[in-house]
């Protein structure tokens, strides 16, 4: 009995290292993509709070903390508050699983992108809810959007993903890295190229991000289905779409570029090594392409949205996963060591 | 799976190239080359059909694990099958363009049930039954609310669904005890198992279950409330095919669960089957009197025959196996000659669906009430029309199994439902047209031709039943 | 008493508890909000079981895909709900009546002599496989076929919806992509070169 409460404690302290991190990371990926935006912009982006305006996130976040909290008349209280929660819980567990470095993972399961198809799918009930209990057209129309879009994006990324698992031969993400292993040509964004861009259009497709942002849409529908929220409970939405969007990154990472392997050959001393520094590397970069495409290109029309996910990528991703079955059928493409 | 795989089940996997093309075709070749669709169709059809027919073996095969059987029932099955609905685009060709109703889909829908149906009959597991079976029944209800303007075709179509899903869900429940009980899905295991099982309560009650699913989708007493309202709502067309193929692929699948599976379970489900029976019986050949509407009729005379059906199956003989087979097609082809006379006679804004409509249809064109009538007759089961055979047959074997109360009750069923068909025929001899009636038989020749080729038939097969009969009896060993 | 047996307690209540709730309560949007929470507890008991796939595939396909259009509906249509609960009291002894004839039925049929023979054993951990290989490699052979027919099916379901709500509307004005993207600048604006004019400056008026 003792035994296993340590083990749920330990679990605990597992999982709160993942967390807060993750938390921490989203105040300064939030503050980076002012940063960035700014320069893109020719501004300088927030540079008053601490040095160089690195303290500018936590002050934001103290001071959604310390706002009211106002429920709109008429809305439902307990979907309200629920909603937010709902949003957050699947966008920090789909964590669980994601392999740091070599053995470096919260729970090494077997289904692991299983695991990741469903706890991305759930994100979506927490949009829909909020967009409902709000008693609001704008949040209800904003929720419809995105419930739409992230049904329909999440047939592409997983037929991304089922390309992945063909040529790895495995669910576990783990052994997904390790298939990929022996440099950078071996890496599964080669094979897949159309598909590792696939997924991450997807990826932000399902993070609502720009140039998908119709759901909150602020020339036509104000900001969608957060329209009504505000202090923490809007601080708690903004927080789930950022974890969202670095877990995009991770996978992405983690999926076609070789997770925590070293671009270099292993011969090169400590920097051909894998480790959890290239890893978070790889996620930098691609977590920079959000806030690129944010300041690059103008939003989609809804009707465009759904052809594009529709017409286009449901289509190359299954020729694609033809195409990966036959590179893994004639050897083309083997896993590494 | 191997080539031996492919090369056995080459009909339903041309049937399956063939209805991807046709949807293909549909939906690029565009409005002026819906003609094509319906000679397309019928060419699937017959390549079908010859592959069916090249494929006779003297000894079962079987694909894809178990999966698939191919034998001597299932190539009768499936060439009655393709026949009817061979008919049916025929009949319904000019009814569908008349009525504005000529969109591809209904070729296509039609196929796809024809394909669930060839699959149905085949199976040799419990999961291709269910799955064939949702791919028969999903397609006809798609049917059904084909029409999609009739607020009666979707009501129509509603209680179908929600009534098949239910009884799916019936049938399903009862598969999973069996599984439960034998430990295995397919039908030759379940058998072997059945008799040294130590759950054979579980399968007992299984197979209320099964026998409840079995009974829906035959339209059978009590689970017969969907029939009229289904053949009433939906158009003629979809009537015409929901009345002709399913009927072939339930006999299948009853054969299939109660014959290869579960014939170790024979003293509970020969009970069941003769209630069943008695139920369809009864109510099939005492609700059809009152009924105005021609089709409502036809639904009631149709539980009718599938109580007569029920006697054939509840004997669990060899012999009355066959005589089902064989009633299930004699009633077929009755049923697709009837409704092909209401869809010759349908025009834009007339359905001729009601039994009033046929008045004085003797005077209008004799050659059409002489072909209505002798499908009525063989319904009836008039000697020596095809009808009374398959009546004959199966009161035969429900002698031979020792139910002779199921006979004698059958017998009077048949004499009181021919009043009814009867009815029929003297409004269209014996009644004076209505002044404002335009009683105008369609004009399509193939109509024309195939319906009385198909009459006729009745007649034909009545006389010469015998290699009908024997090669029923060869699909059981016989 | 272990974590596993706790958490099944835990998981099995909420799943009879969203049962419940799902025909008791008055709201429909909470009504079907409880059926994703009887589908997501469920799913943790086969987990427990150690059957993830299908633990995974429920919540993919029903708690992620299904019930979300499901809650798209109840959200649009406008449900009275006074007049959908009319009846709820008066059925409710025939609804009592059938569920306990079927709890019968399960505990003596199934219930109590599963208590007595041990569970067969996981098929998957005797082949040394995981569960998803194993009902990989079982859904590509042996079940080949029946996969394959629930592939027509789906199609089926494709083709049904289509003829069934798909309408031509005349006057709509649709966007044609691969038009929009197949047009060249050399079709739409023609560069010419002409000598420049100088005209008088002094001509005008």
């Amino acid at each position: 009995m003792l035994a296993q409460l340590l083990l749920v404690l330990w679990t605990l302290a597992k999982v709160l290292a993942i967390t807060l991190p993750l938390v921490i990371a989203v105040a300064m990926f939030v503050y980076w993509e002012r940063k960035v935006i700014g320069w893109m912009h020719v501004r300088m982006g927030p540079n008053q709070v601490g040095p160089l305006g690195l303290l500018q996130a936590f002050a934001d976040v103290v001071k959604l903390l310390i706002k009211e909290i106002v429920v709109p008349t008429n809305a439902n209280r307990f979907l309200f508050f629920l909603a937010p929660m709902l949003a957050l819980v699947p966008a920090l567990a789909a964590w669980a699983v994601i392999p740091f470095s070599d053995g470096l993972v919260l729970s090494n399961i077997n289904a692991g992108v299983l695991y990741l198809l469903a706890m991305t799918s759930m994100g979506v009930y927490g949009i829909i809810l909020a967009g409902w209990a709000s008693n609001s057209r704008y949040a209800l129309l904003g929720a419809m959007r995105s419930a739409a879009q992230m049904v329909s994006y999440e047939l592409a990324m997983g037929l991304a993903l089922v390309c992945v698992l063909v040529l790895a031969g495995s669910l576990n993400l783990s052994r997904i890295v390790e298939a990929q292993g022996g440099g950078l040509l071996h890496w599964f964004w080669l094979p897949l190229l159309p598909m590792a861009v696939i997924y991450f259009v997807s990826g932000t497709a399902e993070t609502n991000r720009a140039p998908f942002d119709v759901a909150e849409g602020e020339s036509e529908i104000v900001a969608g289905f957060h329209v009504e929220y505000s202090g923490s409970a809007f601080a708690l939405f903004f927080l789930a779409e950022y974890a969202n969007m670095i877990l995009v990154a991770f996978l992405a990472s983690i999926l076609f570029f070789g997770g925590w392997l070293s671009p270099f050959p292993s011969t090169w001393g400590p920097i051909g090594q894998g480790s959890f520094f290239w890893l978070l590397t790889k996620a930098f970069l691609l977590a920079f392409l959000f806030l690129w495409f944010r300041a690059s290109f103008p939003r989609y029309r809804y009707d465009q949205i759904m052809r594009l996910g529709w017409k286009v990528f449901i289509p190359i991703a299954l020729v694609w996963v033809l195409v990966a079955g036959l590179l893994k059928y004639f050897h083309i493409v083997t896993p590494g060591a | 799976m191997s080539w031996n795989d492919v090369l056995t089940m080459l009909p339903e996997l041309y049937l399956t190239g063939a209805i991807c093309v046709l949807l293909l075709f549909d939906a690029f070749a565009g409005t002026r080359y819906r003609s094509a669709m319906h000679w397309l169709s019928m060419l699937a059809l017959l390549v079908t059909a010859l592959l069916v027919v090249s494929a006779q073996r003297a000894i079962p095969a079987t694909a894809f694990s178990g999966m698939y059987v191919d034998d001597t029932l299932a190539q009768i099955l499936k060439l009655f099958s393709i026949l009817s609905v061979a008919l049916v685009f025929v009949f319904s060709e000019p009814y569908l363009r008349m009525r504005k109703m000529a969109v591809g889909e209904f070729h296509t829908l039609t196929l796809f049930a024809l394909l669930g149906i060839m699959l149905l009959v085949s199976a040799g597991n419990l999961v291709m039954i269910y799955l064939g079976l949702e791919l028969l029944t999903l397609s006809s209800y798609a049917l059904v609310a084909l029409d999609r303007d009739s607020p009666r075709a979707t009501e129509a179509a509603m209680k179908y669904f929600v009534l098949g899903a239910l009884a799916s869900g019936l049938l399903l429940y009862g598969m999973s005890m069996l599984y439960g009980a034998t430990g295995t899905l397919s039908l030759p295991g379940i058998a072997a198992t059945l008799p040294v099982t130590p759950h054979q309560s579980l399968a007992v009650f299984g197979l209320v279950f099964v026998i409840a699913g079995i009974a829906f989708k035959f339209g059978a007493a009590p689970f017969h409330m969907w029939l009229p309202d289904v053949y009433e709502g939906s158009p003629s067309a979809v009537t015409l095919f929901v009345a002709s193929a399913p009927k072939l692929a339930a006999v299948g699948m009853a054969l299939r669960l109660l014959d290869v599976g579960l014939h170790p379970l024979l003293p509970y489900w020969q009970d069941m089957l003769a209630v069943l029976a008695v139920a369809s019986l009864v109510i099939g050949s005492l609700v059809a009197i009152v009924q105005s509407n021609l089709k409502r009729m036809l639904a009631y005379s149709t539980i009718g025959h599938m109580g007569f059906l029920f006697l054939g199956l509840s004997a669990g003989t060899s012999f009355g196996n066959a005589a089902a087979v064989f009633y299930a097609i004699a009633y077929v082809l009755m049923s697709t000659a009837a409704f092909g006379v209401i869809l010759a006679l349908a025009r834009a804004g007339f359905e001729a669906d009601r039994i009033d409509d046929l008045r004085g249809l003797n005077q209008r064109s004799p050659w059409f009430a002489g072909l209505m009538a002798l499908a009525m007759f063989s319904l009836g089961g008039v000697p020596p029309l095809f009808g009374f055979w398959a009546k004959l047959l199966v009161l035969q074997s429900a002698i031979g199994a020792h139910m002779l109360w199921l006979a004698i009750v059958g017998a009077f069923a048949a004499i009181i439902s021919l009043f009814y068909y009867l009815r029929v025929v003297k409004v269209m001899y014996f009644d004076k047209p209505a002044e404002d009636s335009a009683l105008l038989v369609s004009s399509d020749a193939s109509l024309r031709w195939v319906l009385s080729l198909n009459a006729l038939a009745l007649l034909a097969l009545g006389v010469f039943q015998g290699p009908l009969l024997d090669w029923c009896l060869r699909g059981f060993g016989g | 008493m272990t974590i596993q047996l706790l958490a099944f307690y835990f998981f099995a209540f909420f799943a009879v508890l969203g049962a419940l709730l799902v025909i008791t309560l008055r709201n429909p949007v909470h009504a079907v909000l409880s059926l994703v929470l009887t589908f997501f507890s469920v799913a943790c008991i086969w987990m427990l079981m150690q059957a993830e796939f299908l633990a995974l595939v429920l919540i993919v396909v029903y708690v992620g895909a299904v019930m979300v259009l499901f809650l798209f509906v109840v959200m649009m249509l406008d449900i009275k709900v006074a007049a959908a609960r009319e009846g709820f009291i008066r059925h409710l002894p025939v609804g009592i009546g059938v569920a306990l004839i079927m709890l019968a039925e399960m505990v003596t049929l199934i219930g109590l002599r599963a208590m007595q023979v041990a569970p067969p054993p996981n098929p998957a951990a005797m082949h040394g496989e995981s569960n998803v290989a194993w009902i990989g490699t079982a859904l590509y052979t042996q079940y080949l076929l029946p996969f394959e027919v629930a592939a027509m099916i789906l199609t089926v379901g494709i083709v049904a919806a289509v003829a069934l709500t798909l309408r031509h509307r005349v006057g709509v004005r649709h966007q044609n992509a691969s038009q929009q993207v197949a047009a060249v600048a050399r079709d739409r604006v023609r560069l010419v070169s002409m000598p420049a004019e100088r005209g008088d400056p002094g001509a005008q008026p």
